[in-house]
């Protein structure tokens, strides 16, 4: 689903923020993307959002090579990926319902299916019951669901995180976590960037984790037996 | 309408061509209120904004306008526009009378009419109030005049008529009440012109207004734009809205103008067409027609919404999530 070959990124500055990174995520697997802050978590999921492009190397989402994606279709891409942001980017101007059913509109989908979709998600993250209500009359945990609930309502395969439990309290980190091992479970390929390395080893997931831009461990952590053999790339 | 393919993944996007039709309809209508609840939150700014554009608009359109009632009043003119022939006083009633009537069969006049001394004389104490100096002289001193009124009135033309008429036989002078008439044209012309100047410039002023307005409401709306286009928003899902703000502007500018016209117009009307009734016209002030009215509020929206489109191109490609 995803592939990463040899993968640089070097910003304009000279920050060399990805070196010669490659991976691969099989259709409907689930992987932590962990290291310090730094590391080039953030790049890694700006470049599969085509925020940015890569120096060196290519990435392949869905068949789709991102560094030929022609401008005017990185939107149409964007609607094939739900994410999930540490600052949760939502709209204040706005109710909860209105934030959710944005992706929604912009596909243009018809009022009646586009309001069962949005009540679904809601449901889905447990805030339907405040659909009315404005964002910032909710608490961060409720504002990440907000915006979990808006990366998945048009159903997109791959759903990629940027420490989406950044702000959260253990309790609320670990029900997030599990809200996203739900997706997974339904066929949703996840790539969820977090430095908490406790809850993230805990939960039984492949972790690709970076140091300075490297990709030094490429660890399966799985105990569950339904899983694959891991799809592994001698990175050490 | 075929159906659309289920593939895994796209499964659930279930868009018909007619279901997509509709909701671009939908779009473009939530769109347009949200604009339009978007302007109205602001309230003064708004007003400040639709009232600079509807000045703009009002101050060539009103030109216009008058040009519009200042030709038809010449034209009016014009077409009574009378050539007086005097006659040498040798001239006896029955020869005048002959040459009326034979002035008459020509294409180019459409009324010839003889007035003799006497009837001359008649009209100036009637009219004049001067009757008292008339009777003071001996002789009647005014000669016979033919009074004609020629087909058409453009210059040349009735410069010639002037020629071959006082080379007629027994015609003293021939008088021609075109220069005024002449001069009046040429004059609209030229504001007719630099109205039209002042309209494109003008023009180009509401195109930078809407396009200011414009650029702040960008600026306003950073982080909604970053988000929409971070799930996927095209660039023309994010434009939308700022053309509809732009078109919205336009048209509330063109509409004010218009009352401002209107206003003008019912201001004046009424001193206007007292005077032109004080000079024999039964013509009276004409307000924009439908045509105008139209074409002032389209072209009003247009302009806004062309404003908002130059802004967009210029700052909403820079806005990209970061």
């Amino acid at each position: 689903m995803i592939t990463f070959d040899n993968v640089s990124k070097r910003y304009p500055g000279g920050h060399q923020a990805l070196n010669q990174v490659s991976f691969g995520l099989e259709d409907g697997e689930m992987a932590f993307l962990t290291g310090r802050s730094g590391a080039g978590k953030s790049t890694l999921l700006k470049l599969l959002m085509v925020m940015e492009k890569p120096s060196q190397g290519q990435i392949v989402v869905d068949g789709k090579n991102l560094g030929r994606l022609p401008h005017q279709q990185i939107p149409y891409y964007r609607r094939r990926i739900g994410v999930v942001f540490q600052d949760h980017q939502l709209l204040f101007d706005r109710s909860v319902f209105e934030n959710v059913a944005l992706p929604l509109q912009i596909e243009g989908y018809p009022k009646h299916e586009a309001d069962r979709r949005v009540r679904a998600a809601l449901d889905k993250v447990g805030l339907l019951k405040k659909e009315k209500m404005n964002p910032l009359m909710l608490s961060g945990g409720e504002q990440q669901r907000i915006g979990i609930a808006r990366a998945v309502v048009n159903r997109p395969r791959i759903l990629l995180a940027d420490e989406p439990t950044g702000n959260l309290d253990p309790e609320l980190a670990a029900e997030i976590m599990h809200l996203f091992e739900q997706f997974n479970q339904v066929g949703v390929s996840m790539l969820i960037a977090s430095h908490d390395l406790s809850l993230i080893t805990r939960l039984q997931h492949r972790i690709l984790t970076l140091d300075q831009g490297e990709l030094v461990q490429d660890a399966w952590q799985s105990a569950l037996p339904t899983r694959q053999e891991p799809h592994q790339r001698s990175q050490e | 309408m075929n159906k659309p393919k289920r593939t895994a993944g796209a499964a659930q996007h279930r868009i018909t061509a007619r279901g997509a039709m509709q909701s671009a309809w939908q779009t473009h209508w939530r769109t347009a209120r949200e604009s339009l609840a978007r302007l109205l939150r602001t309230p003064g700014a708004t007003a400040m904004t639709v009232a600079v554009i509807g000045i703009a608009l009002l101050l060539p359109s009103g030109l216009l306008l008058s040009m519009d009632n200042l030709r038809t009043l010449s034209g009016s003119l014009g077409g009574v526009s009378q050539i007086s022939l005097y006659l040498e006083d040798e001239v006896s009633q029955v020869e005048a009378e002959a040459l009326s009537a034979q002035l008459l069969t020509r294409d180019d006049i459409e009324l010839a009419r003889y007035v003799s001394p006497e009837e001359g004389a008649a009209d100036f104490v009637r009219y004049s109030g001067l009757g008292d100096i008339l009777r003071a002289l001996e002789e009647n001193p005014l000669p016979g005049v033919i009074v004609l009124t020629p087909a058409m009135l453009d210059s040349p033309a009735a410069a010639a008529l002037q020629q071959e008429l006082a080379a007629q036989p027994g015609v003293d002078s021939v008088q021609i009440d075109l220069e005024w008439v002449d001069r009046l044209q040429r004059i609209l012309t030229l504001t007719e012109r630099a109205s039209t100047g002042l309209l494109l410039i003008l023009s180009l002023a509401v195109l930078f207004i809407t396009g200011n307005t414009i650029r702040l409401a960008i600026e306003g709306r950073r982080a909604e734009i970053v988000v929409v286009k971070l799930v996927g928003g095209t660039d023309s899902d994010v434009a939308l809205p700022f053309l509809y703000c732009g078109a919205l502007y336009g048209l509330s500018g063109g509409l004010a103008a218009w009352v401002l016209l209107m206003l003008g117009l019912l201001t004046l009307q009424g001193p206007a067409n007292e005077l032109l009734r004080l000079y024999g016209s039964d013509l009276v002030i004409a307000g924009p027609g439908a045509g105008s009215t139209i074409l002032l509020i389209a072209g009003g929206t247009l302009l806004g919404w062309a404003g908002a489109f130059i802004s967009v191109k210029q700052h909403l490609a820079a806005i990209e999530p970061r």
